[in-house]
């Protein structure tokens, strides 16, 4: 069932160009010290200091900012913690969502309306500027705060698609038959019910993984994050800090939000991709 | 009206719910707020020192429930304390001044936004197989993936400082008054147009995804294919058959999505320097201004939540399944 899901997510043209995008980023990150031709804060070698406010040349790829650090630099070390807050706060997410889902969505009854209600409260409360209010009154800055405060505003959607949907998979025959076979609940939950929504914690983890990644931007944007580490959000801070802008640099705040935007695309693909796998109405003939 | 009296039920408590919240956060926090507040007033007199702190509903001496009530108290009676970025100006009147221009700019915004971007899904829906509409799609999909700041960011670069077709930033230009009449409600809309467009292009793909989705699943129904077997009009089809039917999760998410519409036009305030709430809540934040940042949150959250109400009212009146008491 999995492998069948995996062979079909090759071989979609979208998912692949998606998987592809993903893995160049994430050898991008990895390989950062190799691939990078300075470090993200350096501004001097043997030859001197470099420039600041250079636009693109041949020492500087992609120009530096007004400090004088290589931008091409910044945009390969930033992907490291960009990409890793993205990918954690989209697991955390997704995994709070599942079990909470999961958990109302077969367990119904008292326990159900409980959780269902916080869920909806969750759910109302615009999640950004509640986000921005909470991470301006926690006093640690960095990239701790930012996933925790991300993950717990970000569940609430999650958790009501796999509630609907694990309640409409609870109706079918072999849960019943497992049910009157006496099965354990949380045998029934993680073997009958699971496998059978698979495609829908992917879509889950990928969306909450773009809102994410868009969400950190925000927040370091906003100057809430570690202003002082290099990410594509905080790049696009101290250039709109510094008046990137109005001095005409348009290298400085360009790359950061293209990562970004590339980033986000890659995993709104896969997730176009298993639309189009699990639900064969939009699938193409 | 059973469905109606639930609903309002629980606008109500979420309400409740919302403004309970904006009183525990400071409280559950590690940071001191008022502590802040305190450094940022030195200078101000002893007396005016204790009505801010009672304000701000943070008297050490009384036990943390007679806070609690004295903070419900005071919102009932619209009473939301003072900015200590303004001072001594209150919360309300500052927040007052920036409500009009995230409204009207949000509004026309959005309105657009959701018309234009249900055109386009129902047309791609229904024209799905070919290459001009998933290159339509394509490009949403890809939009959708950039945060809306930088996209406004791009704006800005290109018709504003490159290009000099729209201002900087602002809400209307320096000199004009609201005493100029048309002048400046030309002004206004000049400088509106470019943070509009922002908001406009980044929500915009949910509109088309959210309507082109349900065309799609709507399109499979046997119905559509006997109006198709029938030889009806296809315009008559897409339009009275398909796009009726499949629109209603459009107009509910309409109401659900000014939440996000809101927290998109903060960015965008921001980036334009545009005067409304969320230009507001980033100059809050920067300030520290504890009071002024809890009443535009709890200002934000009590619209979106006017906004759900209004959606489920909507789909009460458009869907009689719904009306009826949601049973078969």
């Amino acid at each position: 069932m999995i492998k069948d899901m995996l062979k079909l997510f090759i071989e979609n043209r979208k998912a692949l160009a998606g998987v592809i995008i993903l893995g160049l980023f994430i050898l991008m990150a990895l390989l950062a010290p190799l691939l990078a031709p300075y470090g993200p804060k350096q501004d001097s070698d043997d030859l001197g200091r470099f420039p600041l406010m250079a636009a693109p040349c041949d020492a500087h790829p992609l120009g530096t900012t007004n400090a004088g650090y290589d931008i091409l630099s910044q945009l390969i070390y930033g992907s490291r913690v960009t990409l890793t807050v993205g990918i954690l706060t989209g697991l955390l997410t997704s995994f709070i969502s599942l079990s909470v889902g999961l958990f109302s969505g077969y367990l119904k009854g008292a326990a159900d309306d409980v959780i269902s209600f916080i869920t909806n409260i969750f759910l109302v409360i615009p999640s950004l500027p509640l986000v921005i209010v909470v991470a301006s009154y926690v006093p640690m800055r960095g990239v701790v705060p930012i996933i925790v405060v991300l993950a717990l505003t970000g569940w609430a959607w999650g958790a009501r698609v796999v509630r609907a949907q694990v309640m409409s998979v609870g109706e079918r025959e072999f849960v019943k038959v497992a049910e009157v076979m006496g099965e354990n609940s949380l045998v029934i939950v993680f073997r009958e019910i699971l496998p059978n929504i698979i495609s829908l914690v992917m879509a889950i983890f990928f969306t909450s993984t773009i809102a994410a990644i868009i969400g950190e931007a925000t927040l370091e944007f906003i100057g809430l994050g570690n202003v002082s580490t290099v990410t594509w959000g905080t790049m696009l801070f101290w250039a709109q800090n510094n008046a990137a802008l109005l001095m005409n640099a348009w290298w400085w705040f360009l790359p950061p939000g293209l990562g970004i935007g590339l980033l986000g695309t890659s995993f709104a693909l896969m997730n176009f991709a298993i639309d189009e796998i699990s639900n064969p109405k939009i699938r193409k003939r | 009206m059973k469905y109606f009296l639930r609903k309002l039920f629980w606008f109500i408590f979420a309400l409740y719910i919302a403004v309970t919240i904006n009183f525990i956060l400071p409280r559950l926090m590690p940071g001191d707020p008022v502590s802040v507040l305190v450094n940022r007033l030195q200078g101000v007199d002893e007396n005016s020192m204790d009505a801010i702190r009672a304000a701000f509903g943070v008297d050490t001496e009384k036990s943390i429930v007679t806070q609690y009530f004295e903070y419900l108290g005071n919102i009932l009676r619209g009473d939301l304390g003072i900015s200590t970025s303004n001072y001594p100006h209150k919360v309300w009147d500052v927040v007052a001044t920036a409500l009009p221009w995230t409204i009207g700019l949000m509004g026309i915004a959005t309105l657009f936004s959701f018309l234009i971007g249900t055109v386009i899904g129902i047309v791609i829906a229904w024209k799905r197989e070919t290459k001009l509409a998933n290159g339509v799609l394509g490009v949403f999909l890809f939009i959708r993936s950039f945060p809306y700041f930088w996209f406004g960011l791009i704006l800005v670069y290109f018709f504003a400082f490159h290009r000099q077709l729209f201002p900087l930033g602002g809400a209307f230009a320096i000199g004009v008054t609201r005493a100029d009449g048309w002048a400046f409600v030309r002004s206004v809309i000049y400088h509106g147009i470019l943070p509009g467009l922002t908001i406009a292009i980044s929500s915009m793909g949910y509109w088309m995804l959210t309507i082109r989705n349900n065309m799609i699943n709507v399109l499979a129904e046997d119905y559509i294919v006997v109006a198709k077997a029938k030889g009806l009009p296809l315009a008559r089809i897409r339009n009275r058959y398909a796009a009726r039917n499949a629109i209603l999760p459009s107009v509910s998410g309409f109401a659900m999505a000014l939440g996000f519409v809101i927290s998109g036009s903060l960015l965008t305030e921001m980036v334009f320097s545009y005067p409304g709430i969320g230009f507001m809540l980033y100059q809050a934040v920067q300030q520290q201004d504890y009071p002024l940042i809890q009443a535009i949150f709890l200002f934000i959250a009590v619209s979106v939540m006017v906004a759900n109400f209004l959606s489920d009212l909507v789909i009460m009146f458009l869907d009689p399944r719904v009306r009826d008491g949601g049973k078969q």
